[in-house]
């Protein structure tokens, strides 16, 4: 058993290692301009000096990871924040009230379509050119899977629990409270790392266009002054953050969801 | 007075596809006196569950009254506790919660909730499995906690829709047995509804039979048979041989499973 698992590991790491192997010979081998397509290497340096500040390369970048990277996660973090707190509770109005659903879900499902990177002319001229727009960018990505995967979670909620929670006493509030939003969660987590997903795409792209600061501005930056190589860690970074704060609300998932382990086809595990 | 009576109960569903009215209860006089196991009996369909759940107040009735000890049913509400016929359990709360869960909703301290879950575990046989979840214990025992729940609220009546029906053989017989000793000890009174004969008649102080379409209560049938119940006695088969003529006396096409659950 314990060889198998073993061999697993090595299994998973055996792609990576060829794309990285074959990428840094390919660049090596001078068939495109070494600028057009940095090595892994050179990449890796690129990231060193900008993390750590090693030799300065990255000149005005060097050693100014933690503040990029801080800059881009505090961005994340309120809006998705914001759009988890709105759309979970007008999620929760929608699903169990018609009238709510009535009045509210039409306008949601107009401005729904609408692709939340063209409201960036709006976002600067409303909010200029700082963290406003930006976290209003990442409240707008995130706001909609959540709200949607609210709705389905609460209109889904098993009709015989919250007989089951009236015969013991429960009023509207407790049902709602006690039955429906524990069932819901389930629904409203895989809501929550769509919305993550979202969050940061448009975190980069604010950054891009609309801050002066952020993982993103540096990527688009470093574009201009032709350094790929930082390009390409900036790249990195990103998809390493957007990776671990999933990999955060997995976590707090499984804490809550644990009564979920036995019921899930990979509870078995 | 009694604890439970219903009074020209009828029920009509209208029936959108065929845009008739269905009369699913028609005139339902009954009732049951404190203390007393009334089992009711009848093919599906004869509108058995709709009368239990207008009892729990699920279901309000389109014309007369029901009314639990003195007062009018307008809503559920926990001096009806309510067995259903699957468990209905919180999947995300484990046994003891579920057993306390309408003291949660009242918002007792978690000592308090515990202590009386204790209790009430213990009385259904289930000690030991107070911290497991309901997915992680079988259908049967998921029932027990049912019927822990729904005693622990201490309830003027118990309802019971087919508790039993979705368990084997084996495990019904056991939770007959259970149930008749908790019942012998906790007195109460209790409505149960079942399509087993067998079953009425293992339980029941009184069976009420009832027809379909329209759903009619034919007979109520008091049982002066001793307990434990003997399933093979000649009283007991005298009593089911009673029953069976009134089904058979109705048209065919209803369906009654003559042993519990074919």
């Amino acid at each position: 058993m314990r060889y198998i698992r073993r061999l697993r590991t090595l299994d998973r790491a055996i792609v990576p290692v060829l794309i990285l192997a074959g990428w840094e010979a390919f660049s090596r081998s001078g068939a495109l301009p070494a600028a057009l397509l940095p090595a892994p290497s050179t990449v890796v340096w690129a990231w060193a000096d900008w993390v750590f500040g090693t030799d300065g390369n990255t000149q005005t970048y060097s050693g100014h990871w933690i503040f990029d990277t801080a800059a881009s996660l505090s961005r994340v973090l309120a809006g998705f924040a914001i759009a988890t707190a709105l759309a979970v509770s007008i999620g929760a109005a929608i699903g169990w009230s018609r009238a709510t659903e009535v009045i509210i879900e039409p306008t949601l499902q107009i401005l729904r379509p609408i692709p939340p990177v063209s409201w960036i002319p709006l976002a600067i001229i409303w909010f200029g050119i700082a963290n406003k727009p930006a976290i209003f960018l990442v409240f707008l990505g995130a706001f909609f899977p959540i709200l949607l995967n609210t709705i389905h979670g609460v209109k889904n909620c098993d009709r015989n629990l919250i007989r089951a929670g009236a015969m013991v006493g429960g009023g509207n509030r407790e049902l709602l409270r006690f039955i429906v939003l524990p069932a819901a969660l389930p629904s409203i987590f895989a809501g929550l790392r769509i919305g993550i997903g979202s969050a940061w795409m448009l975190t980069v792209t604010a950054e891009m266009v609309a801050v002066k600061s952020g993982l993103g501005y540096v990527l688009w930056d470093s574009y201009y002054f032709l350094r790929y190589d930082l390009v390409l860690a900036a790249m990195a970074s990103i998809g390493m953050l957007g990776f671990l704060s999933d990999l955060g609300i997995r976590a707090v998932m499984a804490r809550v969801l644990h009564w979920q382990r036995n019921t899930t086809i990979q509870g078995g595990e | 007075m009694a604890t439970i009576e219903i009074s020209h109960v009828s029920k009509i569903f209208r029936d959108p596809k065929r845009e008739a009215d269905v009369v699913a209860l028609d005139d339902i006089n009954l009732a049951v006196a404190k203390n007393e196991f009334l089992c009711l009996l009848g093919p599906s369909g004869c509108g058995k569950s709709t009368l239990l759940n207008m009892i729990a107040g699920f279901e309000r009735p389109s014309a007369g009254t029901v009314v639990v000890d003195g007062q009018a049913v307008t809503a559920p509400g926990s001096d009806r506790g309510v067995v259903f016929q699957q468990a209905n359990l919180m999947p995300w709360l484990p046994i003891w919660e579920n057993v306390a869960f309408h003291m949660l909703l009242r918002g007792g301290q978690k000592a308090e909730r515990r202590a009386r879950a204790q209790i009430y575990i213990d009385m259904v046989g289930l000690t030991g499995f107070e911290n497991h979840y309901p997915s992680e214990l079988s259908g049967g025992m998921n029932q027990r906690v049912g019927i822990a729940r729904a005693l622990l609220m201490n309830p003027q009546v118990i309802l019971m829709d087919e508790p039993f029906g979705a368990l084997d053989e084996q495990t019904r017989m056991d939770m007959q047995n259970e149930l008749v000793r908790i019942w012998q000890e906790h007195q109460g009174t209790i409505v149960f509804v079942t399509h087993g004969i067998d079953e009425a008649l293992t339980l029941g102080t009184h069976v009420a039979v009832m027809s379909a379409r329209p759903g009619r209560i034919r007979e109520v049938i008091p049982l002066d048979l001793p307990r434990p119940r003997d399933i093979t006695g000649r009283q007991f088969n005298e009593t089911k041989r009673h029953i069976l003529d009134l089904l058979r006396s109705e048209r065919a096409g209803a369906s009654l499973e003559t042993s519990d659950h074919a």
